[in-house]
């Protein structure tokens, strides 16, 4: 047994790809040795990865595969032999087989007699299995983005996500010759680019891989450079001596960054000039770090102070942080710079009267400026504002429709252009700066919440129905153009638009029905119909994956109503927590039962009385179930009305003696004509009564 | 013992850029002269986006003059430019130590690796209008991109074979980096011997970025603009038309056809969208649509350019 290590050298690989290819490497090498025989199930595996390698260590490797004996069925043994002797066919057999004709035997088949060999194919070596097979896998890592490197296309099939610069392939002290994108693995590696500079190191043995590197100023395990960071971000967050009580913004994203773009980190503070808090602290957070990749650093309160923390790719010396400090902070300071001369640049011009500007910025080529698209949301926030008014709903008019005016306005501005990633909080940031109502700001701010499932809804009922008013209006008028999203093309991102509006009535307070959105950005017919599909289907989605809502759960819920987002999640999450009681089951399947019997009678034209009689109910387990159910009826109706679904569907699962005694007891289809026609009746009624929270029939139960 | 005084005294711009030039002419590199139309962006000069097409080898480098008229501030903005400087290097195919020679002409340049903080960090290159796009980086040091690092893949909606490395060194941004100075303008250009005197950045270019910038974004007259890039499209167009008999001409005419002369045409057209751009006169609709215009003429230069290479590499059919 030995210890295997792979190595393969690269130069820079992007930060966001490593993690995934370093988990597809380890998990395509353990494959390949266990398929090949080489390790047991289970067998003790581990990872690295830094910028510029990514690499497995595997426990337990054989030598060798063990030999396996086969055994080869030849001809007939009549056909083979002759008299005893051994014929050609005899001879051929031997030779393919590879043994002496002496060495046959002869097997009994159903068939008949047989001759046959038994060859024993020789295990290969480790060494062996992994040059001829590791390539392959290396060659089937996915990579987001590929490039070609050597000269000789087409023939030349190296394709990978960087050049690759150096292989170490070691089985024990051995080195196996696996060959690679031009190289042929040794027991070379390198170190740290600056720090150790270009002199080669030898890797000794597997087990000494990690020590070595870290001799080398690489630390290659992934979650000990994260732990390093995090530890250093702290311990450099408390040397900063005012405000006293700092701590580093938290940024799993960040943290994660940092580690794949390092291989010896360490931290540095650097301070900027406190003037630059007078900025907007989203665009100073938004500078540091998505283009600096410096994390924020807020006082005790959680204000932002006047500082940044740096992860570096070296540890350097008193001297070289001096210098370092100075150049970041030097960068830094020129784009806060560029940020306030814009955030400045951009208040000489009055906020509202930006609204011109916006005829000249093309939203849709078919659908007009932002100026007509801001026109057209102000009238659908208009219609959204009135049918929740109508509905005793109370919010801003004014302040909506301010704000639906003046949403787009930052699109015209410089610093939107700088910071695109901003747009729509920028322009909440100059609505407040320019003195409009709070509550406009707070909407303008919010209008591209959520931006996924994961995120907030914006804080204010103007601001949802502002989100709302812009998306269906770009979703209704992509629809109306043909350029709705088709399979896996959804240039436009409607779906995700369209999710957000769902998201936003789910889970707002607003009385809106999908309906009511749709009708408000007036569509024609056929595009309304085509809208109600897709929001349905966008339910069932965000039913699904936003609350994880099992797939007959969702089925049964929309069967009965798919306009009411907020409504759907309250009955979906209702029948998900008492579907796995007993009761609930048997009457959900004995309501499909009920809903099979009058498809069957409906098929065979067998019509149901128009309403129950009680005078031809005669079996007394049928009176019982229309006595318990007009009762249950009555009480479901009211904590459906009091939006109190779970008691409702445990009120309905309390009829289950009714049910099971009915059709204990009952024959529906009974020869009698009125008999039969009463009883299906009373099956109708029991159905349409107690329906109306999910559809029970689509409940999937066990069983 | 001089070097230990050079070392303490940063690069002034000029030394820079012959340091840098010394450098690569040292590893081979043909210095070229700046590209004499404007371009945007060194990527442009044909002796990148031209060079780069077919299989012959090529090592070159140069300074190049880039312009960006939306990028001007009328010089009152200490980072940005109207017109900046990248030093280009082009190496066809990319030698397998091309990553440690960029970090060798950092050393040339005064930079002591040991003493600063060096990222690789993913960016992509992408020139949708010439059809070209490469993988690559940018160079990070002490939290300032000094350099773009793009290994080009393709080029004229072509594949390349071999590949090409490239990288581009914002002269401004190292210069101000060396020098330690918050403004561009108060770069040091070039000092005189005799007297000491500090020629500065804001000296040589200030006015330019001043006129340009008014030029740019109060002067053009955007229907001569819109003139001009029509003329030069059909001048572009007509000779891409006449490139497409190529393999038909003889031997002297395959020659000098005047691909390289298109090329500059469709530059010009380039140039000019971008003033329009700055002016603020091409709306969002028309801007996909004059930057398909633009593509046609690149794209097609690009292919004409293979063309008449493949033809020339030919027997001629006429012996």
């Amino acid at each position: 047994m030995s210890e295997f290590l792979f190595e393969i050298g690269l130069e820079e690989i992007p930060a966001r790809m490593i993690a995934a290819a370093e988990a597809e490497l380890l998990r395509r090498t353990v494959a390949l040795l266990e398929r090949e025989r080489l390790i047991p199930a289970g067998a003790a595996a581990k990872s690295f990865s830094t910028p510029r390698r990514l690499a497995v260590l595997i426990h337990h490797v054989a030598e060798r595969q063990d030999d396996v004996a086969e055994e080869l069925t030849g001809p007939a043994t009549k056909i083979a032999f002759k008299d005893g002797a051994p014929g050609p066919a005899a001879i051929a057999f031997a030779k393919k087989a590879g043994i002496a004709v002496e060495e046959l035997k002869v097997i009994q088949t159903p068939k008949g007699e047989y001759i046959a060999a038994t060859t024993v194919k020789p295990g290969r070596t480790a060494a062996e299995v992994i040059a001829a097979e590791l390539p392959k896998e290396l060659s089937a890592i996915y990579w987001p983005k590929n490039m070609h490197w050597r000269p000789g296309r087409p023939s030349n099939p190296d394709r990978f996500v960087r050049p690759v610069r150096w292989l170490v392939a070691l089985l024990g002290h051995a080195i196996v010759p696996v060959e690679f994108g031009g190289y042929t693995a040794s027991d070379v590696t390198y170190g740290h680019r600056v720090l150790q500079g270009p002199a080669p190191v030898q890797v000794k043995s597997p087990a000494s891989y990690a020590a070595t590197l870290n001799e080398a100023f690489v630390m290659a395990d992934v979650e000990l450079r994260r732990h390093t960071i995090r530890k250093a971000l702290d311990h450099v967050c408390r040397t900063i001596q005012s405000p006293a009580g700092c701590r580093w913004r938290e940024d799993h994203a960040l943290v994660d960054k940092l580690t794949h773009l390092t291989e010896w980190p360490s931290v540095i503070a650097g301070a900027f000039d406190p003037e630059y808090l007078t900025l907007p602290e989203e665009v100073l957070v938004t500078v540091m770090r998505d283009h600096q990749n410096y994390f924020a650093v807020e006082d005790k309160e959680g204000k932002l102070a006047a500082h940044f923390l740096a992860v570096l790719n070296t540890v350097p010396d008193e001297r070289a942080a001096v210098t370092i400090q100075h150049g970041n902070a030097r960068v830094l300071r020129a784009r806060f710079n560029d940020a306030r001369f814009f955030w400045e640049f951009d208040q000489r011009t009055p906020f509202a009267e930006r609204v011109d500007l916006l005829e000249n910025v093309t939203f849709q080529k078919d659908l007009g400026s932002y100026a007509v698209k801001s026109s057209r949301v102000v009238t659908v926030s208009g219609k959204l504002g009135a049918a929740v008014s109508g509905k005793g709903f109370a919010f801003h008019s004014e302040a909506l429709l301010d704000a639906a005016k003046l949403a787009k306005v930052d699109l015209t501005c410089e610093l939107v252009k700088e910071f695109t990633e901003l747009q729509g909080i920028i322009g909440g940031l100059y609505a407040r700066a320019a003195g409009l109502s709070e509550t406009t700001a707070a909407a303008i701010y919010d209008q591209y919440t959520p931006a996924s499932m994961e995120d907030r809804i914006p804080s204010t009922a103007e601001g949802c129905l502002l989100g709302i008013a812009d998306r269906i209006d770009t979703i209704a008028g992509m629809f109306s153009l043909g350029l709705e999203p088709t399979g896996s093309k959804d240039p436009f991102a409607l779906r995700r638009a369209a999710n957000s509006i769902v998201k936003i009535l789910a889970d707002s307070q607003l009385p809106l029905t999908l309906s009511e959105v749709i009708a408000a950005a007036s569509p024609s017919d056929e595009v309304a119909a085509k809208l109600k599909a897709f929001f349905a289907e966008r339910l069932d989605f965000f039913l699904r994956e936003a609350k994880g809502q099992a797939y007959d759960v969702v089925k049964a819920v929309l069967a009965v109503g798919a306009d009411d987002p907020r409504d759907a999640v309250a009955r979906a999450e209702a029948v998900s927590a008492v579907r796995s009681s007993d009761d609930f089951a048997a009457v959900s399947a004995a309501f499909k039962r009920m809903k099979n019997i009058l498809a069957q009678a409906a098929e065979k034209s067998v019509a149901a009385a128009a309403s129950v009689d009680d005078s031809l109910l005669t079996d007394p387990s049928e009176k019982a179930l229309a006595e318990h159910s007009a009762i249950l009826a009555g009480n479901v109706q009211r904590l459906r009305a009091a939006g109190d679904f779970k008691a409702a569907l445990e009120a309905i699962a309390t009829l289950r003696s009714q049910v099971d005694a009915f059709f204990e007891a009952v024959m529906v289809m009974a020869p009698e004509p009125e008999i039969r026609a009463n009883r299906l009746a009373l099956l109708q009624k029991v159905l349409a009564d107690f329906s109306g929270i999910a559809e029970f029939s689509e409940i999937v139960t066990a069983g | 013992m001089q070097s230990v005084a050079e070392k303490q005294t940063p690069l002034t711009f000029q030394q820079l850029l012959f340091k840098l030039q010394t450098f690569w002419a040292e590893r081979g590199c043909v210095l070229q002269q700046p590209y004499d139309v404007e371009v945007g962006a060194g990527t442009m000069s044909p002796d990148t986006f031209l060079r780069v097409l077919g299989p012959k080898p090529v090592r070159i480098a140069y300074a190049q003059p880039s312009r960006r008229p939306a990028d001007g501030r009328y010089g009152e903005n200490p980072n940005r430019l109207f017109r900046h400087t990248q030093f280009q290097v082009i190496l066809k195919p990319p030698p397998v130590r091309i990553q440690e020679m960029y970090l060798e002409s950092l050393e040339a340049i005064g930079i002591d690796l040991s003493e600063h903080d060096l990222k690789f960090e993913e960016d992509n290159w992408e020139w949708p209008v010439g059809g070209a796009w490469g993988v690559g980086w940018q160079v990070m040091l002490d939290g300032l991109e000094i350099s773009q690092f793009t290994y080009f893949q393709q080029c004229g909606g072509m594949d390349l074979d071999p590949i090409c490395g490239e990288i581009t060194y914002g002269l401004e941004r190292i210069a101000g980096f060396l020098q330690d100075v918050d403004s561009i303008y108060d770069i040091v250009w070039a000092v005189e011997p005799d007297t000491g005197r500090k020629v500065t950045y804001g000296d040589i270019r200030l006015p330019e970025e001043q006129q340009y910038s008014a030029y740019g974004f109060d002067y053009a007259d955007v229907p001569k603009l819109w003139e001009h890039l029509n003329l030069y499209e059909a001048e572009c167009l007509g000779l891409l038309e006449q490139a497409k008999s190529i393999v038909e001409m003889d031997e002297l005419k395959k020659l000098r056809f005047p691909v390289l002369g298109a090329y500059e045409l469709a530059l010009k057209c380039s140039h000019l969208f971008n003033l329009l751009d700055a002016r603020g006169a091409i709306s969002v609709t028309e801007r996909v649509g004059v930057m398909a215009r633009i593509r046609t003429l690149v794209v097609g230069v690009a292919k004409a350019y293979a063309a008449q290479g493949e033809a020339l590499a030919m027997p001629s059919r006429e012996v």
